[in-house]
């Protein structure tokens, strides 16, 4: 056994905690790991089709996100914007079109092998884990980035307690700090309020080291003062940690103030996109949210 | 002549599959309208048989002729069982309604102990035989044995069945019940009483549970082992889709029908695996049975 | 006021035993079960190892059941299987125990992962009914394949031997079996301190935001059930070494629902639960069986009535604590503790 521990803790040692992009390259079919990166976009979706039983929830999307900015993805309810993010968290294959994330194909790529990927959510309904403490949600969050296994786990001392510590470490230096819950980190998450809890599942998102985060409704049900909290949440990652956003929201304040790219979803199909202020005089997107009527 | 004891057990195997489907639809009724999967079936089913020996053995001392087993005898154990299911909702299951299935199907399998426990003091473990409906005698059709009681058997669950099926489909209750299975939160709008419903759908099923016992302990003997049916019939219940009735009525005569092969052609003791069989293969290959609903697997 | 709960470093925030009283308090324990088969009769020895035993058996239980969420009423025959296994790779071989026992506990999981196959497919309810099932189908495999098990007429193995003793009396077995016990807790109490555990957990809390975060259900739920067949094997070879003769009887259905019952008085999901709920369970026909014998001058035929009477008693205990204490024994001691640690400003 004691040569397994040590074989593992050399492994351990041996990788820093990344995202295994090269790794999910190797994976996916026909996909090479670009250089380019930077120049292309973090996200593509491309003619992305899905339906459910006959009902056309995304026709023909396409969609790309660009590398360090904030694209919101807006439009009336039913538009598709929830069902295109479970396209890109893997909970649905599209019908046709593809999802190349930073120049890999991932249309195919399981679920839990995305998170492998960097690619971070939250829900609309906040699906946190009820019955863990706070520390322990953002401590699940770098599940993909830990390497300990079984046996090491069970013996604990050494590497698994090393690992553990370091973690533990981090995610109060960086997570806990940032988002400033250190006053919560032991309670349960069934017993917080809606704004803190959805503020821990922001954390949990975040010990995952995102690449791509997708926030799915971050401020609905909020109060002005939560709401302007969670804003200056979403500026800081993007400024300070570079982490690139798509986000779903139906606060047009906060989305025109906050965001670099908007796109307009309306009955599974993109209506309009480009910048904040160009995409609210749009005369389709007025029409879509207002209806025919009023806008003529 | 082989081929012809085939033939005989394979209607062996069809008539104990009527009253497989019988037992079946107290299961799939209580799991349609309340959600709860009921291990404890066939425990009810047992008590239900002891109520009845108890009560004809009332009426026997009573002096009353074999006619009170069918005027008073068998409609009042099945009374008394549906008071009893009654209670069992009321007590165990009302104070859990809307909670995460754990805690529920916990119960049922705490009820199996306790039922059997509860059986095995007040009426000991010794066998006892309760008076048959009909005499145990058999009947020689071409040179095939029918057993008599069985045949009864197969016809009586059947018609229960058949009624069971159609007050579903058609009565009031039922579209309450169906309503309810549905949506709980919307039947509650809608005006349905909830909990009645629960209490209806465990009244029938205790009572028919019970009438599924009488049926089935002349034909072997009475011990609280009796409740183990129950879990064979599991699989039936699992084969036809869980959550639909004429999907069970297949399965219980497919099950019945490979028992009776089983113990034709490998012997009696293979006869008690075959369901289990029957359940990890189903499982395997359609976990949601002939003819459920695909969604049930994500219950 | 007893703790102040001020930890320097994170090592210490994320230790088990978090403050001295309970550092001590265990000290004490370990202690006490070390002096234990010196001083104490054979009967408390001997209801000692059944706890330990039971306890593996259940902490196996509340790996799959309590963390995992995959309802388990196979366990039981599991537990049959590993001490099937010991004793016939025993008889076979006539190799020492520490060869035998991971041969069966390895052979318990992968008898376990055979089973736990559907779960890759079904959830909830229609795995329960698998383990069910394959209850069943263990017991009749145990009962009918003669030439290996011996069927209904039993099997019997040499005791285990150990610095050349052969371990029959209670207190030489003790030797064997509580150290191993101590270590099988501490095992899985350290699995749940790391991305193990945690992921486990999070697989019953909510699997679809369990993928999310990049767990593999499939893998972790195979893992489940290969760690929680492994204890259950675990229990089963300890059984084998302290009992010595087996019967398929003894794996029937009532016992996997007496470590259901275990672990919903003990409390699932908790370390101390198994530990608990071990001690209930193995106390309950004694504490019967003393209550009968006391009663036996009024009424002279109650011991007949001892074992409905123990199944009534486990039944109810699942109901009562699943109605009215579904965390079980160990919510109502952490509650106690932290009212002791805040005493007197309580509330």
């Amino acid at each position: 056994m004691f040569p397994f521990v040590a074989l593992r803790f050399a492994a351990i040692m041996a990788k820093k905690w990344s995202c295994r992009l090269e790794a999910v390259a190797r994976q996916t079919r026909g996909g090479t790991l670009t250089s380019s990166v930077e120049t292309e976009p973090l996200l593509r979706a491309d003619g992305i089709e899905l339906s459910f039983g006959g009902v056309a929830a995304l026709k023909r999307v396409s969609l790309d996100v660009a590398p360090g900015g904030i694209t919101a993805l807006i439009g009336p309810n039913g538009a598709g914007k929830t069902s295109l993010f479970n396209v890109v968290s893997g909970f649905h294959k599209p019908d046709a079109g593809t999802l190349r994330f930073a120049g890999n194909d991932i249309t195919r790529l399981a679920t839990h092998r995305r998170a492998g990927l960097c690619i971070a959510r939250t829900f609309q309904n906040i699906s946190l884990f009820p019955g863990m403490t706070v520390l322990d949600n953002i401590k699940l969050g770098a599940h993909t980035h830990l390497k300990t296994g079984v046996l090491a786990a069970g013996v604990f001392w050494g590497p698994a307690q090393r690992e553990e510590v370091q973690l533990r470490d981090e995610i109060e230096r960086k997570i806990i700090d940032f988002l400033e819950i250190d006053h919560i980190r032991k309670t349960p998450v069934a017993m917080l309020p809606y704004g803190l809890q959805k503020r821990v599942e922001l954390g949990r998102a975040l010990a995952m080291r995102p690449k791509l985060l997708l926030l799915d409704e971050p401020v609905a049900g909020m109060n002005r003062e939560e709401t302007e909290d969670m804003a200056r949440f979403i500026l800081d990652l993007q400024e300070e940690w570079g982490v690139t956003i798509l986000l779903v929201e139906h606060d047009m304040g906060m989305v025109m103030d906050i965001s670099n790219h908007v796109v307009v979803l309306n009955f599974g199909e993109k209506i309009a996109e480009g910048p904040p202020d160009v995409v609210q005089r749009d005369a389709a997107v007025i029409e879509a949210y207002l209806g025919a009527s009023e806008a003529a | 002549m082989d081929i012809m004891f085939v033939v005989e057990d394979s209607i062996t195997g069809l008539m104990t599959g009527g009253v497989y489907a019988l037992i079946a639809v107290g299961i799939v009724l209580v799991f349609r309208a309340t959600k709860v999967f009921n291990f404890a079936h066939g425990a009810v089913l047992m008590i239900g048989a002891y109520f009845y020996y108890t009560i004809t053995g009332m009426l026997d001392v009573a002096g009353l002729g074999t006619w009170a087993i069918y005027v008073l005898g068998l409609p009042l154990t099945m009374i008394v069982a549906a008071l009893f299911g009654a209670v069992i909702e009321r007590v165990l299951m009302r104070p859990m309604i809307g909670q995460h299935p754990f805690p529920m199907i916990m119960v049922t399998i705490g009820l199996i102990s306790v039922l059997e426990g509860v059986a095995a003091i007040a009426w000991t473990t010794n066998a006892k035989y309760p008076p048959a409906l009909v005499g145990l005698s058999i009947d020689f059709v071409g040179g095939m044995a029918i057993n008599r009681q069985m045949l009864a058997s197969f016809l009586i669950a059947g018609a229960v069945f058949v009624i069971i099926t159609i007050l579903f489909l058609k009565s009031k209750a039922g579209v309450a019940i169906r309503a309810t299975a549905s949506d709980q939160s919307t039947a509650y709008a809608m005006g349905i009483n909830v909990p009645r419903v629960f209490m209806t759908t465990w009244m029938v099923a205790a009572a028919t549970a019970a009438l599924a016992g009488i049926l089935l302990a002349p034909l072997n003997s009475l011990t609280p082992s009796l409740s183990q049916v129950g879990l064979s019939v599991i699989a039936v219940v699992i084969l036809g889709g869980l959550d639909s009735v004429i999907g069970a009525l297949l399965a219980a005569f497919i099950v019945g029908w490979l028992e009776a092969m089983a113990n034709h052609f490998l012997g009696g003791d293979f006869k008690e695996i075959v369901p289990y069989a029957v359940v990890l293969a189903i499982i395997l290959i359609r976990p949601y049975g002939l003819l459920g609903t695909r969604d049930v697997e994500r219950v | 006021m007893i703790i102040g709960d001020y930890k320097a470093s994170y090592a210490s925030d994320e230790a088990v035993f978090r403050s001295w009283p309970v550092r001590y308090g265990f000290a004490a324990l370990l202690i006490a079960l070390a002096v234990l088969p010196f001083g104490a009769s054979g009967f408390i020895i001997f209801l000692v190892i059944q706890v330990a035993i039971y306890t593996v058996a259940i902490t196996g239980l509340n790996i799959l059941t309590g963390y995992t969420g995959l309802i388990s009423l196979g366990h039981g025959a599991l537990v049959g299987v590993g001490a099937y296994a010991t004793a016939v790779f025993a008889n076979w071989l006539g190799a020492p125990w520490w060869v035998v026992m991971p041969m069966a506990v390895a052979f318990t999981a992968a008898v376990g992962l055979l089973f736990g196959l559907p779960s890759l497919r079904i959830r909830g309810l229609y795995l329960t009914i698998a383990t069910l099932a394959a209850n069943f189908i263990i017991i009749f495999i145990i009962e009918h394949w003669t030439d290996v098990t011996r069927g209904d007429s039993g099997i019997t193995l040499a005791p285990a031997t150990l610095f050349g003793m052969a371990l029959e009396s209670d207190a030489q077995k003790y030797a064997l079996i509580v150290p191993i016990a101590i270590l099988a807790v501490l095992f899985a109490q350290n699995l749940f301190r790391t991305r193990v555990g945690r992921a486990f957990i999070a697989i019953r809390d909510s699997d679809y935001s369990a993928e999310i975060i990049g767990v593999d259900l499939t893998r972790y739920k195979l893992i489940a059930f290969g760690i929680g067949s492994a204890y259950a094997g675990l229990a089963g070879s300890l059984w084998a070494y302290n009992f010595l003769a087996l019967l398929p009887t003894q794996f029937e259905l009532q016992l996997s629902i007496v470590f259901l019952a275990a672990l919903v008085v003990g409390g699932n999901a908790r370390t101390l639960g198994p530990i608990f709920g071990a001690v209930f369970v193995i106390l309950i026909p004694e504490f019967l069986k003393w209550l009968f014998g006391f009663l036996t001058p009024i009424s002279p035929t109650i011991l007949e009535y001892t074992a409905p009477a123990n199944t009534i008693a486990y039944g109810l205990l699942i109901i009562g604590f699943m109605i009215f204490e579904p965390m079980g024994l160990a919510a109502i001691w952490t509650r106690f503790w932290r009212y002791i640690n805040l005493w007197p400003f309580s509330p």
